[in-house]
């Protein structure tokens, strides 16, 4: 049976990505990581694993957070994506800072992305930011460095700090 | 103005680390450059005759290099020149690389690669160390007469035996190794951009491969995502590979492993088997010990010789043996080559002689805490080594903070609780030591040199070729370069560690970036400032033009010098093993699930003597950090193999701990000065993954009755030892 489409065949799809709206000819099926990276030059977003274990590409996809190494780029059409690069991180990354939260770098905009999201999230759920909370919500992000402490701390802080 | 010390500065590499404008390897667009890959060998030992290209490919479209393209000598530099680029003709473990290729895209490269097959004459592979006959390195520790001990004991004495194993250990670094190598300019200089730890030992490695002067390999580091170690020697490997393919494309080429790639053939921590025999007066004075430590080198010699170094002479624990013999060896089987993972030998000594201690708590039945106390060593003791303990022995004010902060000593350990439900709960401890910086005369031979420059603006830039792979090198260097110059931490600029401006300061690694190459830098900063002191000026910056526009020298390059006194001996392995020990106490309290035997380790107590903690902050990180790759270990962290491949061979197999498997921490820094560390401090970075393996362990054993002797302690592990004592019990 013939294919509908070929999946390598470039369409053409408009992102919104950090609220700028991109017109572009890209494959469906290419992945969201590679476009933000190697099409739009979005390298803040992280590649750790490729397969959707260790959360460095996290970006949020209307204000959800999605791994966007699993994310074909036609599933985010017009959607819109915020990266680590884009505007709303200011008191996550200030916590982040204050409190030792980023070491090498690498997991640190999945971390913040991820922490954004979940603050988002208490808000909207009308959910108290709690210690365990942060730690399930980033559950999904590996760190290496820290031991965790100072991330979790961070995303508490910056949650707190939100909601005053 | 403001001291730095004991004050945290913020992270240089901070804003655009959380602001994701960092650059790391992956994220450097090089326009037209190629992608890279390797061919490797598909099984562990054999021999390589020769490759079979599909003729339907047109190979005119890409590079492909052999063992035959090597411009210089096919041979990876590190200690022992036994492992070469590519395999030429032996093959000696999996995933060996035989031969590069590179194309302009990754499609082209992904069927560039599948239409090559190498020619292999498959051989009997080794897989077990006890049975190798070649030996990397053999060491003997000789103090006293244990024979003597053993023969006539004195009445109540205690024989306490165990054989340790532990498994081996991925790093884990978030970001996978990479480089990006460019062709030979015209002037012949070849240049790589990479994550890696250790500029100069990759400058070293493309040296020797491609025969040139060191002034024509240039090696840059970019943001790098975690090292622990696997970025020490690696990087060397990948470089050469990226380097030959840049030279044979004429072309830039980007090689950036894969995860899976990453974790089938970068060097792990080496698997270790330790047994003990240890003697104890019925009081619980250590008499004698005696330990067999024999580590897995894998296929090639790597670092193993340092690795077994640091393991035997950390074997003794931090304890007054009177007399000892510690005899180790590391071996060549089939396996990939292992290497430098934090620690660097020490854990898996450390756990088998803290597991003695707890064995040999519980056989004179002394509190564990009681009997560490009592044989703790403390300055003016002498070592296996005989080394004098003469300064910063933190021994006792870690032992007093651990026993405040978590009440350790008050607890009944190892005593039966009449616990029934299925949740237990347990707490165990760990006390050990560290040696700080290079093994034995290797600081003496490394000369690690630190430049400091004044800038025209009357700023300061610091040149090193320490790099800051996310401990916070750069935060630290600012703080002892202000505090030595006595000026404001705006007024200093770090250099990029960058082999055509930077010095050899030596490698970052074995805890010496702040205790070595912070006191190199310490003191030229000092001597910057003496020269300037006397120019006319009411700032610093005032006095710093003043003094260049009367023609002053601004640039100072000092040498480390080991401190006075510091003797050892390479041939006896006698003498001052390190400059200064570091000294630490954990205890962990462990949830243990008896219908699943999952671990769950809830809190975890660290007491930490540093010397000085000159940047609270990265201290913190630095033990907490560590603490949890070493619980990881612990009971989490599994590396197995089967015929020469690692089993874990993606993030959804190879575990580390996340969130919800981390402990609660509870730091306690001890300051005990260092009188030769910058402003008191000794190193740090490796201590934490000393202690916590043997605490968790320790801390099973309180819950549920079990001494177990295998690192990591998984459910299966602690099944089989629960049957095990059910069937005892029962008969």
């Amino acid at each position: 049976m013939k294919p509908i489409f070929n999946e390598a065949d470039p369409i053409e799809l408009v992102l919104r990505v950090n609220g700028t709206a991109r017109t572009l000819r890209v494959p469906p099926m290419r992945r969201l990581l590679d476009v933000l990276r190697d099409d739009l030059g979005l390298t803040g977003s992280k590649e750790g694993c490729g397969e959707g274990e260790c959360g460095a590409c996290t970006v949020l996809v209307d204000g959800d957070a999605i791994l966007s190494c699993l994310t074909p780029v036609c599933q985010a059409e017009d959607a819109a994506i915020t990266t680590v690069e884009g505007a709303g991180f200011d008191t996550v990354r200030r916590e982040f800072l204050e409190h030792g939260g980023a070491q090498c770098g690498i997991c640190t905009p999945g971390m913040i992305v991820m922490t954004r999201a979940w603050i988002d999230a208490c808000r909207r759920d009308g959910v108290e930011p709690t210690e365990d909370g942060a730690r399930i919500a980033l559950a999904g992000n590996l760190c290496r460095c820290t031991g965790y402490g100072a991330i979790v701390a961070a995303a508490l802080a910056a949650a707190r700090e939100g909601s005053a | 103005m403001q001291s730095n010390i004991g004050r945290d500065v913020a992270r240089p590499d901070g804003p655009a680390k959380v602001e994701g404008r960092a650059v790391y390897v992956a994220d450097l667009s090089v326009p037209g450059a190629w992608f890279g890959g390797t061919v490797r060998s598909n099984v562990a030992r054999g021999v390589l005759l020769g490759f079979e290209r599909d003729p339907t490919f047109d190979w005119s479209r890409v590079a492909f290099v052999t063992a035959k393209d090597i411009p210089g000598e096919n041979v990876q530099a590190l200690i022992v020149d036994d492992q070469p680029v590519l395999a030429a003709h032996a093959i000696e473990h999996f995933g060996e690389p035989l031969a590069l290729i590179a194309a302009q895209d990754e499609a082209t490269l992904e069927r560039a690669l599948a239409a090559v097959r190498p020619r292999i004459e498959e051989c009997t592979p080794n897989f077990d160390p006890e049975l190798s006959t070649r030996v990397f390195k053999s060491i003997r520790i000789e103090k006293g007469d244990i024979d003597a001990v053993f023969d006539a004991l004195p009445v109540g004495a205690r024989i306490v035996e165990g054989v340790y194993r532990t498994d081996s250990q991925e790093q884990l670094y978030v970001e996978t190794q990479g480089f990006v190598a460019f062709p030979p300019d015209e002037t012949g200089t070849i240049k790589v951009l990479g994550s890696l730890q250790c500029p100069h030992y990759v400058q070293k490695a493309l040296v020797r491969c491609f025969g040139i002067l060191p002034e024509k390999a240039r090696v840059v580091q970019m943001e790098t995502g975690g090292g622990f170690g696997g970025k020490e020697e690696y990087p060397s490997v990948l470089a050469c590979h990226a380097a030959l393919l840049a030279s044979a494309a004429r072309r830039p080429v980007r090689m950036i492993y894969d995860r899976h790639e990453d974790l089938a053939v970068t060097p792990k921590r080496h698997p270790g088997r330790v047994k003990i025999r240890a003697a104890f007066a019925a009081d619980g004075t250590c008499l004698a010990l005696d330990a067999d430590v024999l580590f897995d080198g894998g296929a090639y010699t790597t670092l193993s010789p340092v690795v077994l170094s640091r393991g035997t002479l950390h074997a003794s624990g931090p304890y007054r043996w009177p007399n000892a013999r510690i005899t180790g060896r590391v071996v060549a089987t089939n396996h990939v080559p292992y290497g430098a993972f934090r620690g660097f030998g020490a854990p898996q000594t450390c756990f088998a002689i803290e597991r003695v201690m707890d064995r040999a708590a519980r056989a004179l039945e002394i509190h564990p805490y009681a009997l560490r106390r009592k044989n703790a060593l403390v300055a003016g003791d002498t070592t296996a080594t005989g080394q004098r303990l003469e300064w910063s022995v933190g021994s006792m004010e870690v032992l007093d903070a651990i026993a405040r902060s978590s009440a350790f000593d008050r607890h009944p350990w190892g005593v039966a609780r009449q616990e029934t439900g299925a949740k237990r709960r347990g707490f165990g401890l760990s006390f050990f030591f560290h040696g700080a910086g290079f093994t034995g005369s290797g600081e003496a031979l490394l000369k690690g040199r630190v430049r400091v420059d004044l800038l025209a603006d009357g700023r300061v830039e610091v040149l090193a070729g320490s790099t800051e792979i996310g401990q916070g090198t750069n935060a630290l260097f600012t703080a002892i370069a202000s505090e030595a110059l006595e000026v404001g931490a705006l007024d200093i600029v770090l250099a990029t560690p960058d082999t055509a401006r930077v010095p050899d300061s030596g490698p970052t690694v074995a805890s010496r970036t702040c205790m070595v190459v912070g006191s190199v830098l310490a003191s030229a900063c000092r001597t910057l400032r003496e020269r300037v002191a006397s120019s006319a000026g009411t700032t610093w910056r005032e006095r710093a033009r003043t003094f260049l526009l009367a023609g002053g020298d601004g640039s100072v390059t000092e040498t480390y010098a080991s401190p006075a006194g510091v003797r050892w001996d390479d041939a006896t392995y006698t003498g001052d093993a390190y400059p200064v020990f570091g000294w630490a106490a954990d205890v962990a309290e462990v949830v243990v699930d008896v219908d699943t035997c999952e671990v769950d380790v809830v809190r975890f107590f660290t007491a930490v003597d540093v010397g000085r903690a000159l940047q609270p902050r990265l201290v913190q990180g630095q033990i907490e950090g560590g603490s949890l790759q070493a619980t990881g270990w612990a009971h989490l962290e599994v590396v197995t193999t089967k015929d020469g491949r690692f089993e874990q061979d993606r993030l959804a197999t190879c575990i580390v701990p996340t969130t919800l498997d981390a402990p609660r921490f509870e730091v306690t820094l001890v300051e005990v000065p260092y009188p030769h560390g910058p402003f008191g401090a000794k190193g740090v970075g490796e201590m934490p993954m000393d202690g916590g393996a043997p605490a968790v362990l320790s801390a099973i054993e309180d819950a549920l009755g079990i001494h177990a002797t295998h690192v990591p302690a998984t459910p299966e592990r602690i099944l089989a030892l629960l049957e095990k004592s059910h069937e005892v019990a029962a008969r």
